[in-house]
């Protein structure tokens, strides 16, 4: 199995990082880059719209980011019944209870701190990997709802 | 590790005694589940979240073939209600049928996984739970 991941995330360092370790095992074959809120939600919308055997099996979400923030992409994600079924997972600095709090209120799947050493950040990633793309069940996005 | 990470307390809704045996053993193992609560049935786990005397769980492990109120009853009355909608389910069940994954998806499931049949790959499914929401994962309520 290969998979798709969409990373919405602004901080250059860290999108580099992630894809590196990514590539480090076969199992992400592409990584999707947003670099903003507004870049995020027009590309899934288009792939919604075109492609959707193309949306991303996982996204990673940044909650600080330039125009539209994490919290307002994870709404898009959640009140839409043709992307609800993609887990999203907040990859984040902020260690905020509210960031947080309103991160699961709006249904995120799961909330990660992004830790600042780099040998704990690769592995915050592949755990990433191994539960979300090697253990739990995604649905592919390729079908109409009911 | 930069942030201090706190124990925390899990729910689990499971009938059947030879999982629940199984998933205790290896949790209880963990040194940063503080407490493993139980509920054997649908109908005792949302008594259980929806009184304001007990202390609400972290993280809840549930499965979707339960006696008198299904998995999937209990997962939307948890995602309706206001005191405990914001905490993560996973979803842990024999049954790998697309429908229910999809249903569990659709009432905000955190994640869905298969009970794998064999005891070994289920120790290492139950050790993954318990490493990846463990370690760099944060809960609401300031876990």
């Amino acid at each position: 199995m290969s998979y798709k991941v969409l990373l919405i995330e602004d901080n250059e360092g860290d999108i580099l990082l992630t894809k590196e370790t990514f590539e480090i095992r076969n199992v992400v074959s592409e990584v999707l880059i947003a670099r903003d809120g507004d870049e995020a939600i027009t590309l899934l919308e288009n792939l919604m719209r075109t492609q959707p055997a193309n949306l991303p099996d996982l996204v990673l979400l940044d909650i600080n980011l330039p125009r539209r923030n994490g919290h307002e992409v994870l709404q898009f994600v959640k009140k839409s019944i043709q992307l609800r079924h993609i887990p999203v997972i907040i990859l984040t600095t902020s260690n905020s209870d509210r960031d947080v709090n309103m991160a699961y209120r709006n249904f995120a799947n799961s909330y990660v701190l992004k830790p600042i050493s780099m040998e704990d950040f690769i592995q915050s990633i592949q755990l990433i990997e191994d539960f979300w793309l090697g253990t739990v069940q995604l649905l592919k996005s390729d079908y109409s709802p009911a | 590790m930069e942030h201090e990470l706190k124990k925390i307390n899990l729910l689990l809704i499971e009938d059947n005694e030879g999982d629940i045996f199984l998933i205790k053993e290896v949790l209880d193992e963990s040194t940063m589940i503080e407490h493993i609560s139980i509920a054997t049935d649908g109908e005792k786990a949302i008594d259980y979240l929806v009184n304001e005397k007990n202390t609400l769980p972290n993280l809840i492990v549930l499965d979707i073939n339960l006696p008198k109120i299904t998995g999937h009853e209990v997962l939307k009355t948890i995602k309706a209600n206001e005191r405990c909608k914001q905490i993560p389910v996973i979803i842990l069940s024999t049954s790998s049928n697309e429908r229910d994954i999809r249903e569990s998806y659709q009432n905000f499931a955190s994640g869905y996984l298969v009970k794998p049949t064999e005891a070994v790959s289920f120790f290492r499914t139950i050790e993954l739970i318990e490493s990846y929401w463990t370690q760099f994962v944060r809960f609401p309520n300031g876990i």
